[in-house]
């Protein structure tokens, strides 16, 4: 093999081979991921949540991710939402990177140690994960097993810290060193839209205090409340620090909307969302106007850097909210141009 | 006692002068008697903090204690002992996610820390406890320390 060609075979490396090759680490940034690049680019960005599936199948996994393709900077897999029971967080993510995706590993204390958790961000991290959420986690009463040993060995600020010092310091918790540090664009969660109310805004600086670079809200049906609440954040200065993307969701009707209000924990919806679902002609339609409205006041708003769109049971409609709202000022991200979604087989 | 406890938050001011006034005469008591007794009479004043802390504040002795830093409401009450304030399910009440008849421990402790002189030490990042120290006395630990300010967290040498 020639010189020429050696270098031919590094410069392919480089740029990757594999879609799920990482990409180069640009100055500034703190992993290689996309996501991040999106962000510190300044570009409003979109990221929305895939709903890990209850198979071992991991086709429906890339099923799931392909519809949202060319609408999406991220993809946040959740860590047993609801604390129910679905493929593991870090299993979606490495099948994403597997073709190039630029998924969000979602991290619950409730159900892992800081033992198994600093172990996952090190195997998530080799897996090609570059972006990891921190959230306490709802409690187990909420699912599916409810007699299951809550675990809560550390919360989502403690978490939050533990991958910095991860990062930075390149050590486990006990002091140990790490041979290579896991470079996660580490990212955690707000809730302003419940009690105690006024206080959000410290419980908010105190992850970015912690290592938050990126922030996720709550779904925000509240644009009074979220106003107020970014405009407090300006004042403190919280969004030179992290990127902050207040959450929206896709409500299919009103009778949904009231059973998430009273059931899922911590979704706030105001009464007259409700009712403009309830008088609507076609509520499934009115619901995705809402949120495109929502999406359009967000990134008007001072201090945002991007949306979320959770959309439950309503993934197919993410596409069509994103296009029809233009928050991506005609920008289309990155999506596998052939995705092969043949990658694995169930035996 | 859920009803003292609450009455104890809305008393912070009041309990942060008197673990102001109290805090180093008990310490400086109890350094006395390890000393001379070692840890002959751990069981008893291990008792007598459960004793008193737990009629105050419902305190689950989990042997690092942060009161005076939560606004007098002790986290350890919380179903996810949350050390570094609430999670995002508080009822719109300000009830508890997991025991709905429950005020959630850390709408309290804001409550709390609003009524306290030193009240903004909540603001600061706490690491998530020691499990070891579990059952133990948060005073005779403080006691036995050489620098009592001091505390041996896993974030102690980062300026992350």
């Amino acid at each position: 093999m020639s010189e020429a060609d050696v270098t031919d075979v590094q410069d392919v490396k480089r740029v990757g081979t594999n879609p799920g090759d990482p990409l180069p680490q640009l100055p500034g940034h703190v992993s290689h991921g996309r996501f991040e690049q999106v962000l510190r680019a300044g570009f409003f960005a979109v990221t929305t949540e895939i709903a890990p599936p209850d198979s071992a199948d991991p086709d429906e996994v890339l099923t799931r991710a392909s519809l949202f393709d060319g609408y999406v900077d991220a993809i946040n897999a959740t860590d047993g939402s609801g604390a129910h029971c679905h493929m593991s967080s870090l299993a979606v993510c490495a099948i994403l990177t597997r073709v190039g995706y630029s998924p969000i590993l979602q991290m619950s204390c409730r159900d892992r140690n800081r033992i198994a958790i600093q172990g996952d961000a090190l195997g998530a991290a080799a897996l090609g994960v570059c972006n990891a959420l921190c959230l306490s986690g709802d409690g187990v009463q909420a699912g599916d097993h409810p007699e299951a040993k809550p675990v809560f060995d550390l919360d989502s600020v403690s978490l939050t810290r533990t991958l910095k010092i991860l990062r930075e310091e390149s050590r486990f918790l006990s002091g140990r060193k790490l041979d290579y540090a896991p470079k996660l664009f580490i990212g955690s969660t707000i809730n302003p839209f419940v009690p105690p109310v006024d206080r959000r805004i410290d419980q908010l600086a105190k992850k970015i205090d912690a290592g938050a670079e990126y922030i996720q809200s709550q779904y925000c049906f509240d644009m009074d409340v979220l106003r107020d609440f970014m405009a407090r954040a300006v004042d403190m200065g919280l969004p030179e620090k992290a990127f902050i993307l207040p959450g929206v969701g896709v409500l299919p009707s009103a009778r949904t909307a009231k059973w998430m209000r009273e059931n899922v924990p911590g979704v706030h919806i105001p009464d007259p969302i409700i009712k403009r679902l309830e008088g609507a002609d076609k509520p499934l339609k009115e619901g995705r106007n809402i949120c495109i409205e929502l999406m359009q006041q967000i990134k008007e708003l001072p201090g945002t850097s991007g949306v979320h769109v959770m959309a439950y049971r309503q993934e197919k409609w993410v596409g069509d909210v994103v296009k029809r709202s233009g928050v991506l000022d005609g920008r289309t991200p990155w999506s596998p141009d052939t995705a092969d979604t043949t990658i694995g087989t169930v035996n | 006692m859920y009803k003292v406890r609450l009455w104890s938050v809305r008393r912070a001011r009041f309990m942060e002068a008197l673990y102001n006034a109290s805090n180093p005469v008990i310490l400086a008591t109890l350094r006395g008697i390890t000393k001379v007794f070692g840890t002959k009479l751990d069981r008893p004043i291990t008792a007598a903090e459960r004793g008193l802390k737990g009629f105050l504040f419902d305190c689950q002795m989990c042997g690092s204690c942060q009161l005076s830093k939560t606004g007098m409401s002790c986290p350890m009450n919380c179903p996810k002992t949350l050390r570094n304030g609430p999670c995002g399910g508080v009822r719109p009440d300000g009830n508890c996610e997991v025991k709905p008849d429950m005020k959630c421990v850390w709408v309290l402790a804001w409550d709390g820390s609003e009524r306290m002189k030193n009240g903004d030490v909540i603001k600061d990042v706490e690491f998530s406890g020691d499990h070891r120290d579990k059952g133990k006395s948060t005073w005779l630990k403080l006691a036995r320390e050489k620098r009592p300010e001091v505390s041996v967290k896993p974030m102690q040498n980062t300026n992350v």
